[in-house]
């Protein structure tokens, strides 16, 4: 034996060496083994420090259970994991990992002295000890807390790698590939089940990977489910949570364990939906708990078999097990057999099977039944065990390097919870099990309860003759709980398990209570005085292990975060320099700034050019809705404010929709086309929610009128010409349709030509100027967008964006729905009650116009604000109040939706709520900002040509 | 996540093709005008919260677009039911 690696035994490949460094020292590891294995192999048996103490801390496990032996993987920049199980990373040649929370090195931790000063962080000591003064949590306490306590860094650079996702559907999902798992396999493979098994190892087999006996009916089983057509075996992969209706969420890992990544995703996400599901999870062996249970080289006895048979790896050279349970002998026998040495068994009952004691006799190992230990000696590593009898407390010292726990199983009902199933208490197994399900699954194997490990007892913690208040027995190993802290929960008056769970954080984080859930409740049971099936089971949650972001994000991140719609001109813009932002998901060009110009400067030449000349706007993203039907005129009188059914075809209408609650939630300008024809328009954020909202009337309460809704949203491409000349523009393009103001008057619609291209060409403006808007099929937007920049040329027609939009619609008190509304704010309080029908029996709406609230004196209403100093633009937002000498806290009167600087009009312009506003026109208010208070005078909302002379020439 | 039956589909789909619509069998009154100010305070404003058995109104929106109804447990989050508007509660 070279070292811990036994001469023979175990499924890694002793042809291939490996070799890896952890914490900067090279080791050398075999093909197959795992960080564990490997380090455990070198003699290595301290992993890191623990979460609060900072206590040296080993291996005590062998799977996904691990809850000490967490470290960190670095693969470069951006590719630093922390916080992965040393036994589940594979090894591969270059492999860097290093341990965590400790400084400056694993072996002189100056955290440690939390541990020398633990007696005095006991459960709930941080809310006890750091609620005063609570000025002190944010820049003292905290930051040194998150320093001393905690697991391994996250990473700070970007993560370069990318993350694959897929949906899978299959009749049966089998989770857990141990000898449960492959028997249900097997059972159903010739049935024609789609079948997925998955299964969180490198390889198939669970259990039956610690056992060389079954390792030909694994190879043949194995080889099996590989040619059945109708199997899928997923390994790597990590069944993490069970969702409503058979939807499970699995995460597969690619290329963690390559030596090189190459461009393949690292993990793959999989959303899978199962007709039905087999649990095969197993169990999990349960810790006992006892002073220096947490010591470098004690660890369960399962755990022991796995390193010895699986990976060839003996734990130490003169091993001592610590059983209250039947398995725990098998263990050390097959130890034995393959060539560990063996110091002692100890058992905490009085009597074991008689067979057990026989096999041990004949392998000549000592055995101290009624026994336990009481303490253990070292501190980085396993030195000897102080054991005592359990009835005179006698004791004596065993020199031994490795102490094994076997302790019992308890089931690994993680993912049945999940599902909502139920569990029931077994006295026998001392544990839960499945009960009634909640959806279609079964539990088979060890998850069920159905083990053949022989028989145990059932303890809270083993019996010992020293001061409780001093010893350290942990239960929950990951988040630092001892038996000590969960009798202080009870003690200070917690009684739910749910309660103490979180007073202790036993069974909390990442670790999900894989190993310490039992023994805590056995605990908290005889604090209590009451049997554990009383006190019930705190709620498992996913994941079953910790997952990285990554693979839950998928791709959806950066520009695949959600979809960027862009019109059809959309690249013209991009071409030009345009200055883009988002509006809902659309993508629309800001302004265009000319070389050296800020958005300040483009802004203002775009809205001289639009009142001086023509500017074009690209209004493509206006939520469209066609109208169609015998009712289609009926249908919009009963969702607008406004009138419609004597709108003549070929006329616009300025649309007023509110919510039932009698609030403004969209507006636009919509044009009748025929008697059963309408062409709506509605905000570019509001086109989907205004849909919705219609068809919900006219499914579900005007299911007789005969209407039909379709988006045409992205069906037209909408080119506005606004400004003096836009209609000389436009004249020599168009077919079919006279341009006079006669023939085509403000707030008209037109069906005709332009450039060959059919169009609806609407008379309408949105900047107070003359103005067109011109719809043609979407595929022919940019197409016609350069016709219209080569004409215009002559009038040096400028492309303008949404910011002068806002400016040129403000300076005609034009509101922006969600902008100059908040969801609260009625036509008579935005001064649109001229678009409200008065005569009109019933629309959507009406009814709460006249509620008491809406009535009543003293609502926010929508004024204009002329600043006393004209260059002074107020921040939208700004609270405005009435009188500034008041007493902090002042009282709020309203404040700014809108303000621009107008080059039109050489000054600021803004638009506010204010409460009672439309009666105070020319007071002054006072708008506090840091380090001024300005001063405004309410004004009408319409700033530039009030007539509104301007449209029509 | 759930899957859901829509009955003008006659088919289970995920949920993220559907979206809520608030509680079902709530009927804008024929004449609104002639409501006082607390039935139309009842009919905008006043929703059940029960424990277990929830009628509730669901959107196809990511499919057929239709409306239903549905009936939810609250509590295990399961749907019992589902049918077209205008059928009968049930
Ligand atoms: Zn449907």
């Amino acid at each position: 034996m070279s070292g811990f690696r036994l001469e023979t035994g175990g499924r890694v490949d002793r042809g291939q060496t490996v070799q890896f460094s952890f914490d900067g020292k090279s080791y050398q590891g075999l093909a197959g083994d795992t960080l564990a294995s490997a380090l455990l192999a070198n003699g290595v048996m301290l992993f890191g420090r623990s979460f609060k103490y900072h206590r040296p801390r080993g291996v005590m496990a062998a799977g996904s259970e691990e809850p000490n032996a967490l470290i960190s993987v670095d693969r470069g920049p951006g590719r630093f994991t922390p916080n992965l199980r040393a036994t589940g990373v594979e090894i591969y040649p270059e492999l860097k990992a290093v341990s965590q929370n400790r400084w400056p090195s694993l072996k002189a931790d100056f955290g440690a002295i939390n541990d020398r000063l633990g007696m005095f962080f006991p459960a709930g000591f941080y809310n006890k000890t750091f609620m005063w003064p609570r000025s002190f949590w944010d820049k003292v306490y905290e930051p040194a807390i998150r320093k001393m306590a905690g697991l391994g860094d996250a990473p700070t650079a970007e993560d370069p790698d990318h993350y694959a996702a897929t949906y899978a559907h299959c009749d049966l999902l089998i989770v857990g590939a141990g000898p449960a798992g492959i028997d249900a396999a097997l059972g159903y493979m010739d049935t024609n089940k789609r079948i997925i098994l998955i299964d969180e190892q490198d390889e198939l087999g669970g259990g039956a990977l610690a056992d060389p006996a079954l390792w030909p009916w694994l190879e043949r089983s194995h080889k099996a489910l590989i040619d059945a057509p109708n199997v899928t075996i997923l390994t790597r992969t990590t069944a993490f949570g069970y969702y409503h209706d058979n939807f499970i969420g699995a995460v597969q890992r690619l290329t963690d364990h390559l030596p090189e990544l190459g461009d393949a995703p690292r993990e793959k996400l999989w959303r899978i939906r199962a007709g039905e599901v087999v649990l095969a999870q197993g169990a999990i062996e349960r810790p006992l708990v006892f002073d220096g249970n947490d010591t470098p080289g004690v660890m369960l006895s399962s755990a022991a078999r796995s390193f010895a048979n699986r990976y060839g790896v003996a734990v130490g050279k003169a091993v001592v097990l610590m059983a209250s349970h039947d398995s725990g002998w098998h263990d050390v026998f097959a130890l034995a057999k393959a060539g560990v040495g063996i110091a002692a068994i100890i058992d905490v009952r009085e009597s074991v099977d008689s067979a057990l004691m026989h096999e041990a006799e004949r392998l000549g190992i000592a055995v101290h039944l009624n026994h336990s230990v009481m303490g253990v000696t070292g501190r980085h590593s396993v030195r000897a065990v102080q054991i005592c009898n359990n009835g005179d407390y006698l004791g004596r010292r065993i020199d031994c390097d490795a102490v094994l726990m076997a302790g019992g199983w308890t089931p690994s009902v993680h993912l049945w919870s999940h599902s909502k199933g139920s569990l029931k208490w077994r006295d026998d197994l001392g544990a839960y099990v499945p009960d009634l399900p909640n959806e279609n699954v079964v539990c088979v194997g060890g998850c069920s309860g159905d083990w053949d490990f022989g028989t145990g007892a059932i303890i809270d913690m083993l019996p010992t003759p020293k001061d409780q208040s001093r010893i350290k027995a942990f239960v929950d190993f990951q988040n630092d709980v001892t038996a000590k802290d969960i009798k202080l929960a009870v003690r200070e008056g917690f009684r739910s398990i749910e309660h103490i769970k979180r007073y202790t954080t036993n069974g909390m984080a990442t670790d999900q209570g894989k190993t310490s859930n039992l023994n805590g409740l056995q605990i908290a049971s005889s604090a209590l005085n009451k049997p554990v099936a009383d006190i019930g089971l705190t709620s498992f949650r996913p994941p079953y292990t910790p997952q990285t972001f990554g693979a839950l994000a998928g791709h959806a991140k950066g520009a695949l975060f959600q979809p960027t719609r862009t019109t059809n001109i959309d690249s013209w813009a991009q071409a030009h320099g345009a200055v883009f932002e988002l509006v809902a998901q659309w993508r629309r060009a800001r302004y265009f700034p000319k070389p050296g110009e800020d958005m300040h400067a483009a802004v203002n030449r775009e809205c001289v050019a639009v009142r001086s000349s023509v500017g074009i706007f690209d209004a493509s993203t206006l939520g469209k809705i066609e109208v169609v039907g015998p009712d289609a005129a009926e249908f919009l009188n009963r969702m607008y404010t406004n009138p419609w059914k004597a709108l003549e075809p070929g006329r616009c209408r300025y649309g007023l929709l509110l919510k039932e609650d009698g609030f403004i939630t969209d507006d636009g300008v919509s044009a009748r086309l025929a008697p059963d024809r309408f062409h709506l328009t509605t905000t570019t954020g509001g086109a989907a929610r205004v849909l919705n909202m219609m068809e919900d009337y006219l499914q579900t309460e005007w299911p007789d009128l005969d209407v039909w809704l379709t988006s045409t949203t992205e069906q037209y491409a909408v080119i506005a010409l606004q400004g003096p000349n836009a209609r000389k523009l436009l004249e020599p393009l168009v077919e079919g349709i006279d341009l006079s103001e006669e023939a085509f008057p403000h707030m008209a619609i037109r069906e005709g030509m332009i450039c060959g291209i059919p169009t609806r060409l609407f008379r309408v403006s949105f900047t107070g100027e003359l103005g067109f808007e011109i719809n043609v099929p979407t595929a022919y937007g940019r197409a016609l967008w350069e016709r219209l920049m080569a004409q215009g040329a002559q009038y040096d027609v400028t492309p303008y964006g949404t910011e002068a939009m806002h400016v040129l619609r403000a300076e005609k008190g034009f509101i922006i729905v969600g902008q100059d509304t908040d969801g609260t704010v009625t036509p008579f309080d935005a001064g649109l009650d001229w678009a409200v029908g008065k005569k009109k029996p019933d629309f959507v709406g009406k009814r709460s116009m006249v509620r008491p609230d809406i009535v009543a004196p003293g609502r926010k209403q929508l004024v204009g604000l002329l600043t006393d100093d004209p260059n002074v633009v107020l921040e939208e937002g700004a609270q405005i109040v009435a009188d500034p000498k008041q007493a902090v806290p002042m009282t709020m009167i309203g404040h700014v939706t809108s303000s621009y600087w107008s080059q039109t009009l050489g000054r600021s312009i803004a638009l506010a709520l204010v409460a009672g506003g439309h009666e105070m026109t020319g007071a002054t208010l006072h708008i506090p900002m840091p380090g001024k208070t300005h001063t405004a005078k309410v004004s009408g909302l319409v700033f530039y040509d009030p007539e509104g002379a301007r449209l029509h020439v | 996540m759930i899957l859901i039956h829509c009955p003008y589909c006659d088919e289970k789909r995920p949920e993220i093709e559907f979206v809520n619509a608030g509680q079902a069998h709530i009927s804008r009154p024929l004449d609104p005008s002639s409501q006082t100010d607390e039935e139309w305070e009842a009919y905008l404003f006043i929703r059940a919260n029960p424990r277990g058995r929830h009628h509730e109104r669901w959107r196809h929106t990511y499919g057929c677009g239709r409306f239903f109804n549905a009936v939810r447990d609250t509590v295990s989050d399961k749907f019992e039911t589902t049918y077209k508007a205008g059928e009968p509660r049930r």
